[in-house]
C-alpha cells in the first residue's frame, strides 16, 4: 500500500466506524425533537420537520420525570461519595499500613472478584426486607458503598506515596488520622477523580438491582422508569427518544468533561489488573 | 498491635464490613437458600420453609426452558466474545496506526456509547432495528436486501442483540488494547522493519505475541460480563420471540422476582456462577500453557 493510500484507508475506516458509533446518539437526540408520529413516516426522517419541546413538556409533566431524574442524582451521588470515602480510606490501609491478616484479607478481596454480583442479589433482598430497606434510597446504595475494584485501584496508586514523607510527619508527632487527611487525601486527588467517575457512571447506568429493591413507582430510578415506559409505550417513538435524552446526556456530559480522570482509571485498572 | 495497626485496622473497617455484610454473607446465605424450596408462602411465613438438598438443580437440569435460556446465553457468549473483541482490536489497531489523524477525536467517538446506559440506548435500537421504519433496515434496502424482522423473528433476535451490544461494548477493551499496543517499544518495529518484515509479519510476529496477555484477560472479563446478559433482552425483546432472548439471569428475575419461586432462583444463581467460573478457569489455565488444551 502506498503511502497516501494508507492514510485514506486509515483514516476513512476510522471515520466510518465513528460515524456508526455516534450515530445512534445523535439520531436520538433528533427525534426527541420530533413532533408526535413523525419518526413513523416513510422514508424515515434524519432531521425533525418541525422542532418541538412537546415530548419533554410531556416526559416532565404528565409522566412525572423530574422525579425519576431526582432520583437517580440522589442515589447516584450519595453512592459515590460513600464509596469514595470507604475505597480511599481501604485503599491507603492496604497500601501503607501494616496491620494484621493484611495480605490474606487483600488475597479474599481478589478472590472475590471472580463471583458476579448476581449471586448476591436474592439473598441480599431477603436481608433487607426486615431492615426496612426495600424501597429506599439507602437499600438501592447499599452493594455499591465499597467495592474491591475501588480499594484495588486506590492501592495502586497509594503504592507510590514515599515512606519517607510520611514516617517524616510521624516524628513530627502527627497523628495517622492527620497525616491520612491532609497528606495522604490531597496526593490521591487524581485517583479519587477517577474513582468519583466511575461509580457516578455505575450507580447511574445500573439496572438489574434498582429494578429489584425500587418497587415503588415514586422511587423509580431513570433506567428503571424507561425500561416500564418502553413497555407501555412501544408506538411513542419521540417521546421515548425523549426519555433516552434525560438518561444518556448527563452521563455523556460528565464523561466528556472528566474523561482523562475516566480512561486513566480504565488503563490502570485494566492493564495492571 | 502497633499504633498503625490499628490505624489500619479502622480505616480499612468501613469498606471491609459493607463487602462482608452485603456481599459475602449474602453468598453464603443464597447458597443455602439454594437449597431450600423457599416461595411465595415462605416468604410469608418462614414455618413452611423445606430443606430440600439439591432438588432445586435437579429440576433446574429437567426444565426445558432453563436448557433453553443457557443455549441462548452460550450463543450470545460464543458470538457476542469474538465478534465484540474483533471490532475493538481493529479498532485498536486503526487508531494506534502512524498514519491516524485527530486520534483524540476519534477515541472519544469510539468510545462514546460505552458511559451511555444500556436501557437507553436499547430504546433507541429498538426503532432503529423495526422492521419498517427502522434506519438499518433502510440501509440496507438501498443495497437491494429485503427487510429483516430483526426483533420479531426468533432466528434474528438474538443475531441483533450481539449486534447492538458489540456496538455498546467494543470501546472498552478497545481503549485497554490501544494502551497494551502503545506499550510495545517503537524500536523493536524498527528493527523488525530493517531486518525487512512487512506489515503483515510485523503484526504475526511482533504485535501479536505481545498482545496476548492483555487479550486472554480481556477475553476472560468480557465472557464473564456477556453471561451476565440481562437488561438488553427485558428492553427489546422480553424475552422472546419463542423465547429465543431469554438468557439465564432473565430466566432467573422471572422465576426469583415474578413468581418468587426464591430457592429455585438461587440455584439458578450459582449454576451461572460455576458456568462462569469453570469456562473462565479453562481459559486462563490454556492461556497460561497453550499445550494443556491440546
Amino acid at each position: 500500500m502506498t503511502p497516501r493510500l494508507a492514510v485514506w484507508v486509515v483514516n476513512g475506516l476510522l471515520a466510518g466506524l465513528a460515524a456508526v458509533s455516534v450515530f445512534p446518539l445523535l439520531w436520538m437526540l433528533s427525534v426527541s425533537f420530533m413532533p408526535a408520529g413523525s419518526a413513523s413516516t416513510l422514508p424515515t426522517p434524519l432531521l425533525p420537520p418541525a422542532v418541538t419541546l412537546d415530548n419533554f413538556r410531556t416526559l416532565f409533566g404528565g409522566v412525572g420525570m423530574g422525579r425519576y431524574l431526582f432520583n437517580s442524582f440522589a442515589i447516584a451521588v450519595l453512592a459515590t461519595a460513600i464509596s469514595v470515602t470507604f475505597n480511599v480510606m481501604a485503599g491507603y490501609a492496604f497500601a501503607k499500613l501494616r496491620f494484621r491478616g493484611r495480605e490474606t484479607l487483600f488475597r479474599l478481596l481478589l478472590g472475590a472478584l471472580v463471583i458476579p454480583g448476581q449471586v448476591a442479589m436474592l439473598p441480599l433482598f431477603l436481608m433487607l426486607k426486615p431492615l426496612g430497606l426495600i424501597n429506599t434510597y439507602g437499600g438501592a446504595i447499599v452493594p455499591a458503598m465499597a467495592s474491591v475494584f475501588g480499594i484495588f485501584l486506590v492501592r495502586q496508586f497509594a503504592r507510590g506515596i514515599p515512606d519517607e514523607l510520611l514516617e517524616a510527619a510521624r516524628i513530627d508527632g502527627a497523628s495517622e488520622l492527620r497525616i491520612f487527611l491532609t497528606i495522604v487525601v490531597p496526593l490521591l486527588g487524581p485517583v479519587l477523580a477517577t474513582l468519583a467517575v466511575f461509580s457516578f457512571l455505575g450507580s447511574w447506568n445500573d439496572f438489574m438491582w434498582p429494578l429489584i429493591v425500587l418497587t415503588d413507582d415514586a422511587l423509580h430510578t431513570l433506567p428503571v422508569a424507561l425500561a416500564g415506559l418502553s413497555r407501555e409505550h412501544v408506538q411513542d417513538s419521540e417521546l421515548m427518544m425523549a426519555g433516552s435524552v434525560v438518561t444518556v446526556l448527563p452521563v455523556l456530559l460528565l464523561f466528556l468533561a472528566l474523561q482523562r480522570q475516566y480512561m486513566a482509571g480504565l488503563m490502570a485498572g485494566g492493564v495492571k489488573g | 498491635m502497633t499504633r498503625s495497626g490499628v490505624v489500619g485496622w479502622a480505616l480499612a473497617a468501613p469498606a471491609l464490613a459493607v463487602i462482608l455484610v452485603f456481599f459475602a454473607v449474602p453468598v453464603v446465605i443464597g447458597l443455602a437458600l439454594s437449597l431450600t424450596d423457599f416461595d411465595l408462602y415462605a416468604l410469608a411465613d418462614l414455618s413452611t420453609l423445606r430443606f430440600v438438598g439439591l432438588d432445586n438443580y435437579a429440576r433446574l437440569l429437567h426444565t426445558p426452558l432453563f436448557w433453553q435460556a443457557f443455549g441462548n446465553t452460550l450463543y450470545f457468549v460464543a458470538v457476542g466474545v469474538p465478534v465484540s473483541i474483533g471490532l475493538s482490536l481493529g479498532a485498536a489497531l486503526l487508531l494506534h496506526a502512524r498514519v491516524a489523524k485527530w486520534q483524540a477525536l476519534f477515541r472519544t467517538a469510539l468510545f462514546a456509547p460505552v458511559v451511555t446506559t444500556v436501557v437507553a440506548v436499547a430504546v433507541i435500537w429498538r426503532y432503529l432495528l423495526h422492521t419498517r421504519y427502522g434506519l438499518i433496515n433502510q440501509a440496507l434496502g438501498t443495497l437491494g436486501i429485503d427487510p429483516v424482522d430483526w426483533l420479531g423473528n426468533p432466528h434474528w433476535s438474538m443475531p441483533a442483540i450481539i449486534l447492538f451490544a458489540a456496538w455498546k461494548n467494543f470501546g472498552y477493551n478497545m481503549v485497554i488494547l490501544l494502551a497494551a499496543l502503545q506499550a510495545v517499544p517503537r524500536e523493536l518495529y524498527e528493527s523488525a522493519r530493517v531486518d525487512g518484515a512487512g506489515s503483515l509479519r510485523q503484526f504475526s510476529d511482533l504485535t501479536f505475541p505481545m498482545l496476548t496477555p492483555t487479550l486472554a484477560m480481556v477475553g476472560i472479563m468480557t465472557l464473564a460480563g456477556y453471561f451476565q446478559l440481562f437488561a438488553e433482552p427485558y428492553v427489546m425483546t422480553q424475552g422472546g420471540p419463542l423465547r429465543s432472548t431469554v438468557s439465564v439471569l432473565y430466566f432467573m428475575y422471572e422465576e426469583g422476582f415474578r413468581w418468587w419461586n426464591l430457592g429455585y432462583a438461587s440455584a439458578v444463581a450459582f449454576v451461572l456462577f460455576l458456568v462462569i467460573f469453570a469456562v473462565s478457569a479453562a481459559l486462563w489455565r490454556f492461556d497460561r500453557d497453550p499445550a494443556a488444551g491440546r
